[in-house]
């Protein structure tokens, strides 16, 4: 019994120096190539959509298993989809809210330029005195110009049906 | 089973065609109002250059295309513009667009034309440019501007101009009338294609259902040489771009290549002869022959209708629907648009109206696949309809697009003869929708990127050009402040 | 010759997942991807190749002459544990590409019953150090072949329409025995 006890240890001993040593002299840096690469991949429109602070540490998350691969809506389904087969998560497109986009009410809009310097895709044009306009192909819907409004006539809806949005159903069979 | 001369697969619908064929191409008397969708082409939507209240004759400009890819949009008919506002699109969803309301006035004054001289003496590249001028689109339901065609001849070598005339579509005669009441002018339209395209031959294909029109246009291309007039068999889709190449000249374009890579070019009959419209008289396409048929209506027929008619008036002029459509399309049954409601007008790519019967229409119930293959033996592009549907079924788009989604023309062969009713072609529709789709979300990221790191940079620019400012202020300050003191030291020295 | 028909014998006839239904949650977890399976199996044989030679030259210069056979299993798990954790810290310095692919599996294979269970049987079956390595290394193909196989099977299934009561992991075990079914058609070859 004790020599089986001694024995083990002793083993344990062994390989647990072994490992030691080897995780010294191996040692690689701690930056993990995917963190990098899904830092690449986000926006970096730093909008906060996901719930955290910007998005690098969006990214940090992702990599922690932390956050979904669907948190981000400006990435949109594109971004989940790359996300997903880098992480080797599997994509709930359920999950994925429809794109909002911000939209400015001419009749309330007094110019007051707020709303497109809060913008952190430079997708609000308009000057001094003049009704301010959002251009739909640049906005996240990061809700930013929302809080920046002093007329709250900023409102966020999901995009108008088009005929260049608009896509066959899939078809209802068995 | 191994020639490989001709297209494969393919398949015989019952065409229903001789209702229409028979009688001539009959005149739409003018409707009071015609609704002008300001995008009737591929590209961007055509700008408005009338206001609303404005009077306008005839073939008169009303919207200039911004980009190569669009088409510029005339008036049909002279009268006052009612509105320039939202109407119904001639599209499954049903959804408005941006148009124009035309109200006529019943006078059909034209506009001043400009006729030119002998086309022949022009460069093709006036030619191709007035051709653009005329806002002709692919008539064949294409919708492509005709003249990004014709200027393919100077960067391409093209060496046989396609006429197509085999129309294969079930129901539809419109091809058919025109070639056997407007031969010459197919005819010339086509040398002055030839012309424009440094083409060295022409050959005009007509699938062997139509002797009348194949007879017609033999007679008419006879005084000149280079032009063929071919029969080609008739099977569904004859008249798809690769399939007529594949079955005139044996060559087969090469998967998401264009027929220019094979050295030839196709245009429909119905473009061929808006073309010679607009290079011999000058007039734009303002109106196009539309075939009104189907199991509802009276006295199916072809009709020259003006661009912008409402469905209601074709019906109409062609006694009536005798009861009330299973189904409204505008097209061919086979890839036609399904239409939500009867108020929407005519467009140029407009090719039939129909209102079909029940009895006309599909089953709709769909039973599982057995992989029986029948769409495999009917596909024309050689392509495995059942896979990319197992593919699309469970959104494995990518999946779809390695068994060749990417080249399947939507030519609903596989519905067609599916034994099991699986609607396969519905099923290509959404896979390439939601490709789209994602194609769209991919740009917007990545222009959401580029725009953030702009402005980052813009803002650092701006920091730094105020550092700077500051900076020279500073600067400037201390420089102002030390002659004032060197003058004050000055002045304790003295 | 003999070893061909030795390693027929493991690969085929006594198929670790199939025959002596070992490793089995690998199976179901991880072949719904074929380049997923792949890199599961050649991780998996990577270590249970080198497993089973270790746990030989264990038994046969520790546990024997010390007479503490009945500490097999817990020496067993000691070694294969230490040497996952040892060849994932070499893999991880010497190939990043490697480690990107295999890395995740590598903790997962340490927990595996076939890896553990093949130098059991290997013992039992009296090996020399060189039929150890092979049956290891055999045992090893066998399992990568079974998931290659499987997840070849589960792409095709994944399109297929299933019954709602059977769709999922159900019609995937369905396959399987099915598969097991198969393999038994080896059972008479040598």
């Amino acid at each position: 019994m004790i020599v089986a006890a001694l024995a083990l240890a002793a083993m344990g001993l062994v390989l647990g120096l072994g490992l030691g040593f080897a995780a010294k002299r191996l040692a690689v840096g701690d930056e993990n190539p995917l963190l990098k690469e899904i830092e690449q991949l986000m926006p970096g429109s730093q909008c906060g959509q996901c719930g955290l602070p910007g998005c690098s540490a969006a990214a940090e998350a992702l990599v922690e298993g932390r956050a979904s691969v669907t948190c981000c809506p400006p990435g949109g389904m594109a971004l989940a989809k790359q996300l997903s087969d880098l992480l080797g998560v599997p994509l709930d497109a359920g999950q994925m809210g429809t794109p909002l986009l911000a939209r400015i009410d001419d009749a309330q809009c007094t110019g007051c330029t707020r709303c497109y310097r809060a913008c952190p895709t430079d997708a609000i044009v308009g000057a001094t005195g003049q009704i301010h306009c959002v251009l739909q192909h640049a906005c996240t819907g990061c809700a930013k110009c929302l809080e920046a409004c002093p007329e709250d006539c900023v409102s966020l809806a999901p995009q108008d049906p088009s005929l260049d949005t608009w896509r066959w159903a899939k078809p209802q069979t068995v | 089973m191994f020639n490989f001369a001709h297209p494969r697969g393919g398949i015989h619908p019952a065409a229903h065609k001789e209702r229409s064929a028979a009688l001539p191409i009959g005149d739409l008397p003018l409707p009071p109002r015609l609704y002008l969708p300001l995008r009737q082409h591929a590209g961007a939507e055509a700008l408005p250059l009338v206001r609303s209240g404005d009077t306008v004759l005839k073939g008169q400009l009303l919207a200039s295309s911004p980009t190569e890819l669009s088409a510029p949009l005339h008036a049909p008919s002279s009268g006052r513009i009612a509105e320039i506002g939202r109407i119904h699109a001639p599209h499954p969803s049903g959804l408005m667009v941006n148009g124009i309301v035309l109200e006529c006035d019943g006078e059909e004054r034209w506009t001043d034309l400009i006729v030119p001289e002998d086309p022949f003496e022009e460069a093709p590249e006036v030619l191709a440019e007035r051709v653009a001028q005329a806002g002709v689109v692919g008539l064949g339901g294409a919708i492509f501007p005709a003249a990004v065609k014709l200027k393919q001849g100077a960067k391409h070598e093209i060496r046989t101009l396609l006429v197509n005339g085999s129309e294969c579509e079930p129901y539809l005669t419109t091809d058919d009338r025109l070639m056997c009441e407007r031969s010459e002018a197919i005819v010339d339209g086509a040398r002055l294609i030839q012309h424009i395209l440094r083409a060295y031959r022409i050959v005009i294909a007509i699938e062997d259902n139509k002797p009348e029109a194949l007879a017609a246009m033999r007679v008419a291309s006879k005084p000149y040489g280079a032009i063929e007039v071919a029969a080609v068999p008739a099977r569904y889709p004859m008249g798809s771009a690769k399939q007529l190449i594949h079955e005139i000249t044996g060559r087969e374009v090469p998967a998401q290549g264009r027929s220019t890579s094979v050295g030839v070019l196709v245009h429909n009959v119905g473009t061929v002869y808006a073309i010679h419209q607009a290079l011999r008289f000058g007039r734009p396409l303002i109106s196009r022959v539309v075939t009104v048929a189907g199991g509802c209506v009276r006295t199916p027929r072809n009709l020259d209708v003006p661009i912008g008619a409402p469905l209601q008036a074709l019906f109409d002029a062609c006694g009536g629907l005798t009861r009330e459509p299973a189904q409204l399309l505008l097209g061919g049954p086979m890839m036609g648009m399904v239409l939500p409601s009867i108020d929407v007008p005519v467009i140029k790519g407009a090719t039939g109206a129909l209102a079909l019967a029940r009895n006309e229409m599909p089953r709709r119930e769909a039973a599982p696949c057995i992989r029986c293959a029948r769409c495999v033996d009917a596909c024309p592009m050689g392509l495995m309809p059942l896979d990319m549907v197992a593919h699309a079924r469970v959104a494995d788009f990518d999946g779809a697009s390695d068994y060749g989604l990417r080249d399947c023309i939507l030519c609903g062969c596989c519905s067609y003869v599916c034994p099991a009713h699986i609607p396969l072609v519905q099923y290509f529709q959404y896979a390439l929708g939601q490709q789209d789709e994602q194609r769209q979300a991919a740009r917007k990221s990545d222009y959401i990127k580029q725009a953030t790191e702009a402005r980052a940079a813009r803002l650092a620019e701006e920091e730094a050009a105020r550092k700077a400012a500051k900076a020279a202020k500073a600067a400037k300050a201390r420089q102002r402040r030390k002659p004032a003191e060197h003058a004050s030291s000055k002045g304790v020295e003295s | 010759m003999d070893y061909l028909l030795f390693l027929v014998g493991v690969v085929l006839v006594n198929n670790m997942v199939l025959v002596y239904f070992l490793g089995l949650c690998p199976l179901m977890g991880v072949s719904s991807k074929l380049d997923a399976s792949i890199s599961m199996g050649g991780a998996t044989a990577l270590v249970m190749t080198l497993g089973t030679v270790a746990s030989w030259l264990i038994e046969h210069y520790v546990l024997q002459p010390l007479g503490i056979g009945f500490v097999r299993i817990l020496a067993y798990i000691v070694v294969i544990a230490g040497m996952v954790q040892f060849l994932e810290i070499v893999i991880r310095k010497s190939s990043p590409m490697l480690h990107r692919s295999l890395g995740i599996y590598l903790p997962l294979i340490t927990s595996n019953c076939a890896v553990i269970g093949v130098p059991l049987i290997s013992v039992r079956e009296d090996h020399t150090l060189l039929e150890a390595g092979l049956y290891g290394f055999g045992a090893a193909m066998g399992f990568a072949l079974i998931m290659v196989i499987f997840s070849g099977l589960r792409e095709r299934l994944a399109l297929a329409t299933v019954p709602a009561a059977f769709a999922g992991v159900p019609i995937a075990f369905v396959t399987a025995g099915l598969l097991a079914m198969t393999f038994m058609g080896f059972g008479g070859l040598i």
